[in-house]
């Protein structure tokens, strides 16, 4: 067996365009999951009568059932009813709905872990409800959830390898991709390790470096 | 049309329970496998040796970095051709899911016996308790209740993952679940059939795990 | 006759810090030995070097002639002869008192059940506690909690006991129940290392004085002697700020007929 440097090289152009749409898939899934979290959470802290409980529930689907059918859900069931949706659109559909539920997660945990005893005495020198939680409890709480918004970022980004199954031409898709046309499968997987690697392996120390300066955070996954 | 698609959930039922038992196989022996492998991984890691802990690190940045999903493809394609052997792909997504869940529960379980006081070691060896029954007897038992509740939850998240064996070729539950669309294209039911088999097996846990966790949090 | 316990040019070292410096020490077996000295002269240092919780760099250390400071030394046997208390009680908080009790006695010295139940409730009797056999320990006051802690070195037959400042975590109404029990020991002849801060009990309990200042051993002496007619300065210093209190006088306000005047 013998190691084809050559080829190797020659897919580089392709795997630089398919850590474009992994970094593309990746960062719209956090802004999208970042948005609805940050209104599912703001339900859940108000406890908006009727739909705090359908937050709840969606919360509790999203988490609890696997990212691959959540997928297939999108891409091969919605057709059938009439919403045919790309395999891109299916991506960031499906890790929005994924993400959006973590993130909730992160965010109320964030708020719950204010002290009580800030709100008291935030009350105590006659703030409004409204300043206080624009002035105590929001700027806390986001300091307090900071750590693991940032652990749930790092890995939706990984997840979005999943969604190479709808031939999202992120890095993995690539991968299997040249393995099926060329056969040429160690040089493939040693450059899909060695981007994981240089991609992930950083964002996953700091990560370790935040989680220590920081001592809290809860892990939405 | 709602009589029908009973109907056929009935005659699927048997292809789809076949499939769920693969997957609940799958997890099940993923889920043995990171017990036993992250109570070894907490252990080590707590010995206090520089050179353990650094290997221990190094596994456990490989599979925080690496996706799952990547892991499955390396040694899915990678042990037939790295090192001549070839496994079936069910055992494939057992490794897999055994070495990542065992570096998960592994940094829970040394996570669980760091926080116990100093003294409890100490105390264990001032009465000539030896290594294993240090463990066994005070540490492990006392660091029981802080880490059961996240180990329950890194249980559900090994469940889900192993989804991502159909990907390899497993003939689980999506598999049997494609299978039965491919006849009668009722993709919505058997999607909807899929997700209620996982939120079925998963959701009691992920409650579990919140529960003791309360019931647990001054302990 | 031999020493039971003999540190020898003995040292230890805490990354580049000194923290003993060539200690001379021998204790015969019955004796009751009361180490005193400022925080951080290396006291405690030295009870948990004869336990094997610190590596000791340089010297002897030889219990009963034997010789510690090796790398064949089965500290698990070591540990058997040398029981140890420490500040903070460190029972295991998931057993029952009688479970903490007999999980030595059971799991290191492989001994009868009925047998080492038998004695240790006899022992937790002698301390006034057989009626918390099965309470756990969440359920105890800290004197409770550290005359159990006593009760469960005991429970092993050990050769010596180390006492490390075991009363300097209890709330002052509990001190004397602990010290009380130690009293006890030492004058069943049993042999005793005791560091602690409670200097009449020191001057009660104690057969010899040793005391330490920055790792070295300063002085030994009798208590009488050395809590009259300290040889060092050091010492003297260290005595006077323990006795300022006991000096004040009775009331600090002005005398009473002064203030009705």
């Amino acid at each position: 067996m013998s190691f084809d440097t050559a080829f190797m090289l020659s897919t580089l152009p392709a795997f630089f365009k398919a850590v474009g749409v992994t970094l593309q898939v990746g960062a719209i899934a956090i802004a999208t999951s970042l948005l609805v979290a940050l209104l599912n959470a703001t339900i859940l802290v108000l406890r908006t009568p009727y739909l705090w409980r359908l937050v709840k529930g969606y919360v509790e689907l999203a988490r609890n059932t696997p990212l691959l059918i959540q997928l297939f859900f999108v891409y091969f069931a919605l057709p059938s009813l009439g919403v045919k949706v790309s395999g891109f659109a299916a991506a960031i559909i499906t890790l929005t709905f994924m993400g959006g539920a973590y993130l909730t997660e992160v965010l109320r945990a964030g708020v719950e872990a204010v002290p009580r005893a800030q709100l008291e005495s935030g009350r105590s020198i006659g703030l409004s409800e409204g300043q206080l939680l624009r002035h105590v409890i929001l700027p806390q709480a986001g300091i307090l959830s900071l750590p693991a918004l940032f652990a749930n970022f790092v890995f939706l980004l990984k997840e979005t390898t999943v969604v190479s199954a709808v031939a999202v031409p992120e890095i993995l898709y690539t991968t299997k991709n040249y393995i099926a046309l060329y056969y040429k499968t160690y040089e493939m997987l040693a450059v899909l390790t060695l981007l994981c690697v240089l991609i992930f392996l950083p964002l996953s120390l700091l990560l370790r470096y935040l989680e220590r300066r920081l001592q809290h955070g809860q892990f939405g996954h | 049309m709602a009589s029908s698609g009973i109907e056929l959930l009935l005659v699927s039922l048997p292809q789809l329970a076949m499939g769920a038992g693969q997957t609940l196989a799958i997890s099940a022996l993923g889920i043995l496998f990171a017990t036993l492998g992250g109570v070894l991984y907490g252990v080590l890691a707590t010995l206090g040796s520089r050179w353990l802990n650094i290997l221990l690190q190094v596994y456990l940045e490989l599979f925080r970095a690496i996706p799952v999903l990547v892991w499955l493809y390396l040694v899915f394609f990678g042990l037939p051709i790295f090192f001549g052997l070839s496994i079936p792909s069910f055992w494939c997504a057992v490794l897999v899911l055994g070495l990542w869940g065992a570096s998960e529960v592994g940094e829970v379980v040394r996570g669980a016996l760091q926080s116990l006081p100093r003294g409890q070691r100490e105390a264990g060896l001032s009465i000539g308790l030896g290594g294993w029954q240090l463990y066994a007897y005070v540490l492990l038992p006392q660091a029981l209740k802080r880490m059961t509740p996240p180990t329950i939850n890194i249980y559900t998240r090994i469940i889900k993952t192993s989804s991502l064996a159909v990907l390899i070729g497993v003939v689980e539950v999506i598999k049997a679940g494609q299978q039965i669309i491919e006849r009668t294209y009722e993709s919505v039911l058997i999607y909807g059939a899929l997700f209620l088999f996982f939120f079925l097996v998963c959701y009691p846990l992920s409650a579990a795990s919140r529960v003791l966790e309360r019931r647990w949090a001054h302990a | 006759m031999n020493p039971l316990i003999e540190f020898q040019g003995f040292n230890k070292f805490f990354g580049q810090h000194q923290v003993l410096k060539d200690v001379d020490l021998a204790v015969q077996a019955g004796e009751v030995v009361v180490i005193l000295g400022p925080s951080g002269c290396g006291k405690s240092t030295l009870l948990r070097c004869l336990n094997g919780l610190e590596e000791a760099q340089g010297g002897s250390l030889r219990l009963d002639g034997q010789e510690l400071l090796g790398p064949d030394t089965d500290w698990r046997q070591v540990r058997q002869r040398v029981g140890m208390v420490f500040q903070s009680y460190h029972l295991f908080g998931h057993m029952s008192v009688i479970d903490n009790l007999l999980l030595g006695p059971l799991k290191v010295q492989k001994r009868e059940r009925h047998e080492a139940q038998a004695q240790a409730e006899a022992l937790l009797a002698r301390v006034g506690l057989l009626d918390k056999r099965d309470a756990f320990p969440r359920q105890l006051s800290g004197g409770q909690q550290q005359r159990i802690a006593i009760v469960r070195s005991l429970c092993m037959n050990p050769q010596v006991m180390l006492f490390d400042e075991v009363t300097a975590a209890l709330d002052p109404e509990m001190v004397k129940e602990v010290l009380q029990v130690i009293q006890g020991l030492a004058r069943e002849g049993m042999t005793l290392l005791i560091v602690t801060h409670e200097m009449a009990f020191a001057r009660a309990v104690a057969d010899r004085i040793v005391f330490m200042e920055a790792g070295r051993i300063l002085e030994q002496n009798h208590p009488e002697r050395f809590f009259t007619q300290p040889q060092t300065a050091r010492a003297q210093q260290f005595l006077e700020k323990f006795s300022f209190v006991e000096s004040l006088p009775k009331t600090l306000s002005k005398p009473l007929h002064k203030e009705l005047s």
